[in-house]
């Protein structure tokens, strides 16, 4: 057994009392406002990605505006602009996350927190709080160019409000759910943007946001009825167009309960895909 | 009790042993250095004692608890300056050195760690905007910003220019001063003199010799080397005795050049991991 004396030698480190431990939730709100002065000092992020959903509804939404009005009354490019902010919503929560934690676990912010008192919750209080704000931004800027550019109706009646608020928080909690999981799917954050845009893009398609859900294939319609972005978007027209507009839908009608029970079967399979799946550190080869 | 504590630690990647077959002591106050090549072990030994990594057999206590299953309460006892990171680089520093103060229960002074690690000036810049040398004395900060009881530096000083690793070198020794636990892995040689009570050697995966940095591998008992010229040109003759050497050579009239010298601590190192690698 080995023993030191010159350790010994040297003044004993004081015997404080214990302070308390601080709390998870003070410390997620300090990681939250730290993740938020981060990405918006990131002028990159802000610019290319955040901007991006409001980039192609204002493209799409020009080349869709015919001046003809769809059956029930909407024009084309409003419906696209409703549906639009379910892609939104799968950038900053789906996107956003799955890639900003595959970048935490590269560049050593992970493993740094592993080292510290701070516990998991807190780290994602803080990416919580992120995804709140830069949704809200993102929901907020896309309405601005659906009402400013398409004419779209910011409704009147306050039950489509609250029907929003109750598909925003499902959506943002599923999407972010997944997304966490999702970043263990790449394996560097350096290619997590590749591999994630892969489903967003084909369920953008195959969802009714891209391409009116009326005039998708039957199979692609029923397959991509197990993802959750066909009902956020059909959740979102119901909010911001008349009721007349049940007419391009799938079933005839707005089917909100089905929307409600879909988002919340995959905020629980998200939950346990996080559970499942969540690693601090990079995967090592051998 | 020790602040490290490992018998027979063990782990393997596939057939890898990377480590195989450990023990240590690190007393408490100690500044304990491990020294090796790169791939010998020392690496997946630190991060199995910073509990970042599993083991596969061994017993390890760390400040008396297994590190594998380790609470918070553990965490704010220790300190880990990383090796690489490129983290949080939006951020300035005091934001940073800030922001993890909050996650320890007994902090130390945001500004008393910014002012001993030398980055008053730089207080405000953010991160990304440091240089290599500036932004492992961050990295030194977020270390010791809970006030750790042990300290680990995995290679602390690599990138640092030779007056800011003097620098360095003085907040080591005051933070043994304070009574902190300093287990410091390195590639310098000198820097392991410098600072260290002790040092292993690591080689494949084991420890190869253990001691002070003046006796370790028998460094103290090593011959000497005795160099000198004379007429019939340079002679070097190795001896345990240089004393008696050098006598003799005075007594033989007109050389130059006299020089003794004994084995440093670089020679020593490298007939070890020689001798395993």
């Amino acid at each position: 057994m080995t023993t030191t004396t010159q350790g010994a030698a040297r003044r004993a480190p004081q015997n404080r009392p214990l302070a308390p431990l601080p709390s998870t939730l003070r410390n997620g709100l300090s990681r939250g406002a730290a993740e938020i002065k981060m990405f918006f000092r990131s002028k990159e992020a802000v610019i290319f990605t955040f901007s991006f959903p409001a980039f192609v509804l204002l493209l799409l939404g020009s080349i869709f505006d015919t001046g003809e009005t769809m059956p029930g009354g909407a024009s084309m490019s409003q419906v696209f602009a409703a549906s639009m902010i379910a892609y939104g919503i799968l950038n900053t929560a789906f996107t956003s996350v799955g890639v900003g934690i595959a970048a935490d676990r590269e560049d050593g912010t992970l493993k740094r927190l592993r080292g510290t008192p701070i516990t998991a919750s807190a780290y994602f209080i803080g990416k919580i709080i992120l995804v709140a704000v830069t949704t809200l931004a993102e929901v907020a800027l896309l309405l601005a160019v659906g009402v400013v550019v398409f004419d779209l109706q910011l409704p009147t009646d306050p039950t489509k409000w609250l029907t929003l608020g109750w598909i925003l928080l499902l959506s943002v909690v599923a999407c972010t759910l997944v997304g966490i999981a999702a970043s263990g799917l790449a394996k560097s954050g350096k290619n997590a943007a590749t591999v994630l845009n892969l489903p967003v893009i084909a369920l953008q398609f195959t969802s009714g946001v891209f391409v009116a859900i009326s005039s998708l294939p039957d199979v692609m319609v029923k397959v991509a009825a197990f993802f959750p972005v066909r009902w956020m978007g059909q959740g979102f027209r119901s909010v911001f167009l008349p009721d007349s507009m049940t007419a391009g839908e799938v079933s005839g009608s707005w089917e909100l309960p089905t929307v409600a029970l879909v988002l919340g079967a995959w905020c629980v399979v998200g939950l346990l895909l996080c559970l499942v799946t969540f690693r601090w550190t990079e995967r090592r080869a051998g | 009790m020790n602040a490290i504590e490992v018998r027979g630690l063990r782990k393997s990647y596939g057939a890898n042993h990377a480590v195989a077959g450990v023990d240590l002591a690190v007393g408490e106050g100690e500044v304990f250095a491990l020294l090796g090549p790169n791939g010998a072990g020392k690496t997946t030994t630190t991060e199995i004692l910073e509990g970042h990594r599993d083991r596969d057999g061994g017993e390890v206590a760390v400040l008396g608890v297994d590190p594998a299953t380790a609470g918070r309460r553990w965490r704010a006892d220790i300190g880990i300056v990383l090796q690489t990171a490129t983290d949080a680089a939006d951020l300035t520093v005091r934001e940073t050195i800030s922001q993890f103060a909050g996650y320890y229960p007994d902090p130390r002074g945001v500004d008393e760690v910014i002012d001993v690690c030398g980055l008053t000036a730089k207080a405000g810049a953010r991160i990304s905007s440091l240089s290599g040398g500036q932004r492992r004395r961050v990295d030194v900060a977020l270390g010791i910003i809970g006030r750790p009881r042990l300290l680990f530096l995995d290679e602390p000083t690599t990138g640092f220019d030779p007056e800011v690793r003097r620098q360095f070198w003085d907040l080591v020794r005051s933070l043994a001063e304070e009574g902190t636990t300093i287990l410091l892995t390195t590639h310098y040689l000198d820097e392991a003199e410098a600072l260290a009570d002790r040092l292993a050697v690591i080689a494949a995966g084991r420890i190869v010799a253990e001691g002070t940095p003046r006796t370790v591998g028998g460094r103290d008992r090593a011959p000497a080397t005795v160099s000198w010229v004379d007429a019939g040109g340079p002679h070097e003759l190795r001896t345990t005795d240089p004393v008696r050497a050098v006598t003799e050579l005075a007594a033989r009239g007109r050389i130059s050049q006299l020089q003794v010298r004994q084995p440093s601590l670089e020679d020593v190192y490298l007939d070890l991991i020689g001798a395993k690698a």
